[in-house]
């Protein structure tokens, strides 16, 4: 399905997810966060661009990889992105969230 | 002569050597197979363990009863594989390989999360993934008077990731069969953002857990299993009360993996998705839950990749290109109780979807949904585990790259 953020039409899952990484800009992952009540800071910019990064080459997004990465701690990530970080950050950084097989 | 040693007699490995045996001159290639263990088991039968519903003797066998006459069955445990020097160790003898099929699979780590395997391991934390979890947890169920039960999963990726949920829901059955289930509350806590994940699966079964009263908690990335209090943490700090607390521990490749330096970081070895040739050696191979692939991981999943390895280890052999063929096909039962299952048949490109199985229009299985014949099917599949898949035979009808044909899409 489509929606339009912040004046453009873009591609998502029924959870508001992107479905096509080269619609993402800036001005949608603001939006995109403020829905979920998150003001974005420059630490924030930081670990989208990480997280974009690792998911573009095709590695797994895990809170193991992220305790791994020597980025960021997990109570870190938690503040950053409180009740659901790996859930919140991928939606705002425009990438799949983590999944199951069904 | 050359040698040819696949590392592991599990599920994987002892299909490639019903496969292998009668497709490499005896004349020119030894085959040889090791396992640390003498019991081969039905790990599908650990879901069912705890329910009484199969008995110890359903769910292993000796293991050598299925390898093939013509291999070396060798019964130690592996130390290390030198990858350079086309050599393993083991616990007293050192094999050299021209070809080496590294088939060691994964197993729990329960020791990965603080508390875990703490006091409590196994009084009232309990993991159903090995055949000693499952017996005790058993044990555990049959005397159990009630409280919270969670079903909890710990960390992407597992063997068998519909496991879980299949618990959860053949516990609320078992507990309402023992006129019980009113004094118990089921609550599934998941990592994820859902218990289904995938849209479709989402859209169509999103029902079976408020049918069954399975309360759901998402997005727990545990922490810790506090033993005081009886609570599992989160890193956020949120903490969920248990009575009983059924958990699938981080799943992890063998530590043999991690001496040899294979791995990554939960000792998977990379492994090419479409060949299932290793990322690092050209004369090493991978199967089943050992790999990095992001397929299942998955008994099925091992048979259809056993299919494409025996040929391009043919063509290996032959120095010929490998064939990019395996297409991380899956065919799962999912039982959810009252003696009904769903079906799901899927690869890397195309999640699960609604159809018919494996004859398009007739079935006559159904593709996620629920019906009395695919829990028939998940029964069945003990049978064909041990009298087909191990053996090499294929599934008829069913072929290694999964088939578009009787599926809805959109
Ligand atoms: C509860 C549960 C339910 C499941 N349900 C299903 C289902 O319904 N359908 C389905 O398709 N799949 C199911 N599976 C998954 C399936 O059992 C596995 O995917 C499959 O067994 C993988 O095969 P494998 O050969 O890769 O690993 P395994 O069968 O685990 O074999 C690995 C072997 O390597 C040996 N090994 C490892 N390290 C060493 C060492 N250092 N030295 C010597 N030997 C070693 C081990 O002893 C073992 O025998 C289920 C699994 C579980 C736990």
């Amino acid at each position: 399905m489509t929606t339009t953020i912040s004046g453009t039409e873009i591609n998502v899952t029924e959870d508001g997810y992107l479905t096509d990484f080269s619609q993402w800009t800036p001005e949608i992952a603001k939006e995109l966060a403020k829905n979920e009540e998150i003001e974005l800071t420059d630490r924030h910019w930081e670990i989208i661009k990480w997280i974009q990064d690792r998911v573009n080459a095709g590695e797994a997004l895990s809170i193991r990889g992220i305790k791994k990465s020597g980025v960021l701690d997990i109570k870190e990530f938690y503040a950053l992105f409180p009740g659901g970080p790996l859930k919140l950050s991928t939606k705002i950084a425009g990438v799949p969230k983590p999944k199951s097989c069904i | 002569m050359k040698n040819l040693v696949i590392l592991g007699a599990g599920t994987a490995g002892t299909m490639m050597a019903n496969h292998l045996r009668p497709k490499l001159s005896k004349d020119l290639w030894n085959i040889s197979i090791v396992d640390q263990y003498k019991t081969h088991y039905y790990q599908p039968g650990f879901l069912f363990l705890p329910f009484d519903t199969y008995t110890e003797e359903q769910v292993k066998k000796v293991g050598k009863k299925f390898i093939p006459k013509g291999v070396n069955y060798i019964q130690k445990k592996i130390e290390q594989i030198f990858p350079k020097e086309n050599k393993v160790q083991l616990e007293d003898e050192t094999l050299s390989y021209d070809i080496l099929i590294i088939a060691t699979g994964s197993k729990i780590a329960p020791e990965e999360v603080e508390g875990m395997k703490g006091k409590n391991w196994h009084k009232n934390v309990f993991d159903f993934y090995t055949y000693e979890g499952a017996l005790a947890l058993r044990n555990k169920l049959r005397e159990w008077e009630g409280g919270k039960l969670l079903v909890h999963l710990t960390e992407m990726p597992i063997k068998c990731p519909v496991a879980p949920l299949e618990f959860a829901f053949l516990a609320d059955s078992f507990f309402i069969k023992k006129g019980m289930r009113d004094k118990v509350e089921i609550s599934y806590v998941t990592p994820l953002s859902g218990a289904f994940t995938k849209e479709k699966s989402a859209a169509t079964l999103g029902y079976l857990l408020e049918e069954k009263n399975i309360k759901l908690e998402t997005d727990f990335a545990i922490e810790r299993v506090d033993n005081e209090n009886n609570k599992i943490v989160d890193y956020g700090e949120r903490a969920i009360d248990f009575d009983l607390l059924v958990t699938i521990p981080t799943n992890m490749g063998d530590d043999v993996i991690a001496r040899s330096g294979m791995g990554d970081d939960l000792n998977f070895v990379p492994t090419h998705e479409n060949s299932l040739q290793s990322k690092d050696h050209e004369n090493v191979f991978v199967i089943g839950d050992a790999t990095n692939v992001p397929a299942s991981k998955a008994g099925s999943v091992a048979h259809f990749e056993s299919e494409t390895l025996t040929d391009n280890i043919l063509l290996y052999i032959d120095g010929k290109p490998l064939k990019e063929e395996f297409d991380g096909h899956a065919n799962c039962f999912i039982e959810t109780g009252k003696n009904k299952a769903l079906l799901i048949d899927f690869n890397y490109k195309q999640e699960p979807v609604e159809g018919t199985f494996p004859f398009p229009g007739i079935g006559p299985l159904k593709l996620l949904k629920e019906s009395v014949f695919n829990h028939w099917g998940k029964l069945a599949f003990r049978w064909i585990y041990w009298n087909m898949l191990l053996k090499g035979i294929s599934i008829p009808f069913v072929s290694r790259n999964m088939t578009t044909a009787g599926k809805k899409l959109d």
